[in-house]
């Protein structure tokens, strides 16, 4: 059995560096970017081996849904060929050298500050805490109540990301597909209600056990470009909208920051929530940065400001 | 035991698209590649899930499954620029 | 009862492990990329499908088995369309299927390639 396994996760492991060497330092752009779809892929299977199935949700989202499609959506726009010159990858050579040696030696010197952290961890106060933070899974517990504050930075990062896009230029128009599909809008059509229904359960199930706002955000955020690329959302380049379009696009953060001066007034401690209501505060706060996500990510897929 | 055999004849079988992956000759054939790797990823999934007895790999096969979609549908409407390029070079289109 | 079905498991899993390795001999060797997509949307199909039925018949609840055949019918809408997708896109930007009688390769090659 065990040799079995461990035969599994050098597979897995040899998979992986293929795919990440392949994804670097292929010549070919379209073949660097599906080796990368195809690293997501596999580095999920590897959070699972590791037990860390909350990352594993979130990279198998995030990773293998919606970055294959914003890398495919912007090498549309590129030619299939080209690229560099032989004599210009010849002179950047002794920077690939110099940039491998760096992240080996960064490996070596984490790998060996990870070898001298005290033993036994965070698990014992964390799980000594547990009772007071309203859920019961530890996962979500340290991302919406004992550390919130790295949640709230990494959502006002992403809007911050939305506004350097935006900023860019007007959105872009896409071409219009080589012929007619009518399997796009039937594909939709079908998937849909599901959708619709994984997100709400992966938020649901967040509260005991893996699952929470990350991936539920980006399940949505991967429907809501399905239905971009069917053209059923033309109500997001309408100018009269843009004001609700934004309000949603900051929902999640004005939400989180509500709650933090919230604990702010009634506890005197910035973000503190009061355990009582932990619970329900959590959820509302996940629900609202789920669906700010979910449109975060869709911004970014317009690549550029609509309706101008 | 079984289940985890099967996973990693599985496992070793995409391996075989990465092949595939790495060889073209066109892009929609890397394309088909990328999804054999993610229909296996799924079914070692849904192996594990049951052989180690954790239900929660379950949920991630079906964000995989949910997602499998939108990489195709993002490759016929937003990046077939590269097939019609590629189809001019006739030679590397029809061969294996 | 439950032993039955957990042995009709193991035999149907093993099935589908069979036809993923069909699904990939055939994307190896298959001649051009419309042969290539029938081999794999066919067998990936099929295996995926053997295989969750297989795992359903071993699930520890009824949920559970109902959730792994969502998993499945997910993949079948998903893989299937695809497929008619990529196909009429290929077509349409000019790649052309390889026609012809299967012959001997070295024989017929050039002139199947560009009727």
């Amino acid at each position: 059995m065990s040799g079995l396994v461990i035969g599994f996760d050098l597979l897995l492991v040899a998979g992986l560096a293929w795919l990440a060497w392949q994804a670097l330092f292929d010549r070919h752009r379209f073949s660097a970017v599906v080796h990368f779809m195809a690293f997501g892929l596999v580095m999920a299977l590897v959070w699972v081996r590791l037990d860390a199935l909350d990352i594993a949700l979130a990279e198998a989202a995030i990773g293998a849904g919606v970055t294959g499609a914003l890398l495919l959506a912007a090498l549309g726009r590129l030619p299939a060929t080209g690229g560099h010159s032989p004599a210009w990858r010849a002179a950047q050579r002794p920077l690939v050298l110099l940039a491998l040696s760096t992240a080996l030696l960064a490996t070596l010197a984490l790998a060996w500050v990870a070898w001298q952290l005290p033993r036994p961890g965070l698990a014992v106060p964390i799980a000594e805490a547990l009772p007071e933070s309203g859920v019961t899974h530890a996962v979500t517990a340290i991302l919406l109540n004992l550390r919130a504050w790295d949640t709230l930075l990494e959502i006002a990062v992403m809007l911050t990301g939305v506004f350097l896009v935006w900023s860019l230029g007007a959105a872009l128009v896409p071409y219009a597909p080589a012929t007619a599909l009518p399997g796009l809008p039937a594909l939709t059509r079908l998937l849909h209600p599901l959708f619709l229904l994984v997100p709400a359960y992966l938020l649901w199930r967040g509260s005991h056990a893996p699952g929470g706002a990350f991936p539920a955000g980006a399940v949505l955020g991967a429907g809501g470009v399905l239905l971009v690329l069917a053209g059923a959302l033309p109500w997001m380049h309408e100018p009269r909208r843009q004001p609700l379009l934004r309000l949603l696009l900051a929902a999640g953060l004005l939400l989180f920051l509500a709650v933090a001066l919230g604990g702010l007034l009634l506890t005197g401690t910035f973000l503190a929530i009061p355990a009582s209501m932990a619970g329900n505060v959590i959820l509302a706060v996940e629900t609202a940065a789920a669906l700010s996500i979910a449109l975060m990510l869709m911004a970014f897929y317009l690549y550029g400001e609509p309706g101008r | 035991m079984f289940h985890a055999a099967i996973a990693a004849l599985l496992l070793l079988n995409a391996g075989v698209a990465l092949w595939r992956l790495h060889r073209g000759p066109t892009s929609a054939d890397r394309m088909l590649a990328a999804e054999l790797i993610s229909v296996s990823a799924i079914a070692v999934l849904l192996l594990l899930g049951i052989g180690l007895a954790q239900p929660a790999l379950v949920d991630v096969a079906l964000i995989f499954a949910l997602l499998a979609a939108v990489a195709t549908a993002n490759f016929v409407t937003r990046t077939w620029t590269l097939l019609h390029e590629e189809s001019g070079n006739r030679e590397e289109a029809g061969r294996d | 009862m439950t032993e039955w079905l957990s042995l009709l498991g193991y035999v149907l899993i093993t099935a589908g492990a069979i036809f993923f390795i069909t699904g990939s001999l055939g994307l190896i060797r298959f001649p051009d990329l419309y042969a290539r997509l029938h081999a794999l949307t066919k067998a990936d199909n099929l295996g995926l499908g053997l295989i969750c039925l297989g795992l359903a018949c071993q699930a520890p609840d009824l949920a559970a088995a109902l959730k792994i055949l969502l998993v499945w019918g997910l993949i079948l809408i998903a893989t299937s369309i695809g497929a008619t997708l990529i196909a009429s896109t290929a077509l349409a930007c000019g790649l052309r299927p390889r026609l012809g009688r299967p012959s001997p390769p070295a024989v017929t090659r050039d002139d199947t390639r560009r009727p």
